[in-house]
């Protein structure tokens, strides 16, 4: 078992001839992931590395290949626009790669969550469940199956989770990133709640950062509702507030948002704090009782 | 990106906000001059910088460096501010000549304040009520929220603290955008009657607007004015826009005032780095932003101080990385540089490539600790090895802030 994706899942491609789209479909092809389309407007007919066709819209790709998922690469100016036609096509899980989004155009995709698709990002690493699927730009080959899942609004520092946790021995269930934006379609209380119910997960490492009050959202949850250790960081101890730091949305504004207030939630909601971000796979060794 | 008052009451009048007349000025005659055009007996000068608390803010030559610095802390003692009254063509040349090239230090600014390149002569109003009134995006809703309070001139974040029942909130849907109904339930919940509801609306409904087609992140009217004759103006406005949206905005692109950035953060931005300037002493490079945070905590966590926030990005060249490193050595307080990569979209050899050829140009006059992980690792740790450069190679991420904070000691 695992989350969101499997070896069942049937990837779409938005954006797939661009320079990372491109990049990074033949990257996850050679993960095994099952890409069975892509969406180019205006190349539909066309084949991309001679084996994966390309169609002009989402509704026609969905069609033709029985696709149930989708990962946008389009560039920030067309990207909310590509997020809102996967929806219109009710593709269940669509995952939005492209950093840089206006907030503005993010507005009136977030008014239309909750319909048939789940959004991940974006601005976000992607999703990955080990030797199975892997939609994103995460580089594979650091993941091993085992029982810990990755939750984390940061790209890299997920990835120094996932080593650290491979290093041990110990391997992930399912990886998440859900992106460093100001304005994602699915939260750290989303993707706590699917590994609380995914037998394959026995303990979960949250990665947050400052900005915002999710953290400590999650934090309540956690102490009302999950079953699983769950074992905590937060990145910014030391970034300086009002100042954004390169995330879009990891800015402390106002005295709010700060890694103290976030990390105090986390303890107090019975996480196993992890001050040290070197300490990550550690940690999760210990909350396993490994 | 923030801009200054002047320029944002420029747009807020575009977009029919109302603000009182006003010009600006960058030396006493021009100040003079703008005083003399609006005419009246009375007017404001106003300090223009990117930071608020100016009415309580103090200038450095002006009064003692302490009292400049109990300004700093919030507590200023009386005396002269960034914003002062004018009743006469002398007082705003007085007033001008005091402001323009000092050093003006708020609660906003920091201690090393900001200098002050232009002033803002502003025609005098009769204040009846001071409200405050801004927009921003709520992150827990994912809607942008219309908050409103009757604490005109004080903090928001102080009323948010103190007295939270004072604030006022309306939550847009941005399928619909700002009802008047909506507008009315603030005006009504401000204490508003008459025809200052209309007024308060059609203020509320145009502010709004403008956020949204600007692609601003947050506006601020703090005090908004209620006159003796029930006129709705903004007193002040602070003003920022959503920086990935400025590619559509090449009209306030330009508004951009480099003088109040960093110029290392300016360098940077050049080549799509995103660069923070820290205290420390120990440089830091990092692909991603989570990671390059995280990296500054390690370093701290371990008892050292980082000299800055650096993230190189994913798709970041050879020349960008190079770029980086001038930038970093640039800083004569860092005594150590950590670079710490997990490679995913960025190959560690496009890294140790940039690194390599930075020290050739540059020069390296500080131990350098390198940490590789990732996409292409073995090929950029064979890069480094076979530079001859005198690099401190870390296996992981506790070695590498280990190896950086033994070195400044």
């Amino acid at each position: 078992m695992s989350i969101l994706v499997n070896s069942d899942t049937r990837l779409l491609c938005q954006g797939i001839t661009g320079r990372s789209g491109a990049f990074h479909a033949k990257q996850m092809l050679e993960y095994g992931t099952n890409l069975v389309g892509g969406i180019v407007p205006g190349r539909g007919g066309e084949l991309f590395e001679g084996r994966v066709p390309i169609f002009d819209t989402v509704a026609q790709a969905k069609a033709a290949t029985g696709a149930n998922a989708s990962v946008v690469f389009v560039p920030p100016p067309f990207a909310a626009d590509s997020i809102l036609e996967a929806f219109d096509a009710e593709i269940e899980l669509v995952v939005a790669i492209t950093e840089g989004i206006p907030v503005r155009d993010m507005l009136p995709v977030a008014a239309r969550l909750g319909g048939k698709s789940r959004l991940i990002g974006p601005n976000c690493p992607g999703v990955i469940t080990p030797e199975q699927c892997k939609i994103g730009i995460m580089p594979g080959h650091i993941h091993r199956p085992g029982p810990v899942g990755v939750l984390s609004r940061s790209g890299t520092l997920t990835y120094e989770a996932v080593g650290q946790t491979s290093a041990l021995g110990l391997g992930q269930s399912s990886c998440v990133g859900i992106g460093g934006d100001p304005i994602i379609g699915t939260r750290f209380i989303d993707v706590l709640r699917l590994f609380n119910d995914d037998p394959a997960t026995e303990c979960v490492i949250m990665i947050g950062e400052i900005g915002g009050s999710a953290e400590e959202e999650a934090a309540a949850w956690i102490k009302a509702n999950m079953k699983k250790p769950v074992v905590g960081f937060i990145a910014g101890s030391t970034a300086p507030p009002g100042r954004r730091m390169g995330h879009a949305g990891a800015i402390i504004s106002g005295g709010e948002g700060t890694a103290e207030t976030k990390f105090a939630a986390l303890e107090e909601a019975g996480v196993f704090i992890c001050r040290s971000p070197a300490d990550l796979g550690k940690r999760a060794k210990e909350a396993l009782g490994a | 990106m923030k801009i200054h008052e002047y320029q944002a009451k420029t747009i807020l009048r575009r977009y029919g906000v109302a603000v009182p007349e006003g010009k600006v000025a960058s030396t006493v005659d021009e100040a003079v001059a703008a005083a003399r055009e609006l005419g009246g007996n009375i007017c404001v000068v106003k300090s223009q910088i990117h930071a608020g608390g100016r009415g309580k803010g103090r200038f450095f030559g002006e009064v003692p460096d302490a009292e400049v610095a109990l300004a700093a802390a919030g507590h200023p003692a009386p005396g002269p501010g960034g914003v002062r009254l004018a009743k006469s063509l002398d007082d705003v040349a007085r007033h001008a000549a005091s402001m323009l090239g000092r050093t003006l230090v708020t609660k906003q600014t920091g201690p090393e304040g900001k200098v002050v390149g232009h002033v803002y002569i502003e025609a005098g109003c009769d204040i009846a009520r001071e409200l405050y009134l801004g927009v921003l995006l709520d992150r827990a809703t994912s809607k942008l929220v219309v908050m409103a309070s009757t604490e005109g001139g004080t903090e928001i974040e102080e009323v948010a603290h103190h007295t939270p029942e004072k604030i006022l909130k309306v939550w847009v849907d941005p399928l619909v955008g700002l009802g008047a109904w909506q507008a009315r339930q603030i005006a009504f919940g401000l204490g508003l009657s008459g025809k200052a509801v209309n007024k308060a609306v059609a203020f509320m409904q145009a502010l709004y607007r403008c956020y949204l087609e600007t692609d601003a992140s947050m506006v601020e009217i703090n005090p908004l004015v209620v006159t003796g004759s029930g006129d709705i103006i903004a007193l002040d406005c602070k003003m920022a826009f959503d920086d990935n949206a400025m590619y559509r905005h090449a009209d306030l692109e330009s508004l951009r005032d480099l003088a109040e950035e960093d110029p290392s953060e300016v360098a940077a931005g050049k080549f799509a780095l995103s660069y923070v300037k820290l205290d420390g002493e120990i440089g830091c490079m990092v692909n991603g932003a989570g990671l390059a945070m995280a990296t500054m905590d390690i370093i701290k966590f371990k008892g050292g101080q980082p000299a800055n926030f650096l993230d190189v990005g994913g798709g970041a060249t050879q020349e960008a990385v190079a770029a980086a490193f001038r930038i970093i050595t640039a800083d004569p307080n860092v005594k150590c540089i950590l670079v710490n990569i997990f490679g995913g979209i960025m190959k560690c050899d496009v890294i140790a490539n940039g690194v390599i050829a930075a020290v050739h140009e540059v020069g390296l006059k500080v131990p350098l600790v390198v940490r590789l992980a990732g996409t292409n690792v073995d090929l950029g740790r064979k890069l480094l090895a076979e530079s001859g450069l005198d690099i401190i190679s870390a296996g992981d991420l506790n070695e590498a802030a280990e190896a950086a904070v033994a070195a400044v000691r």
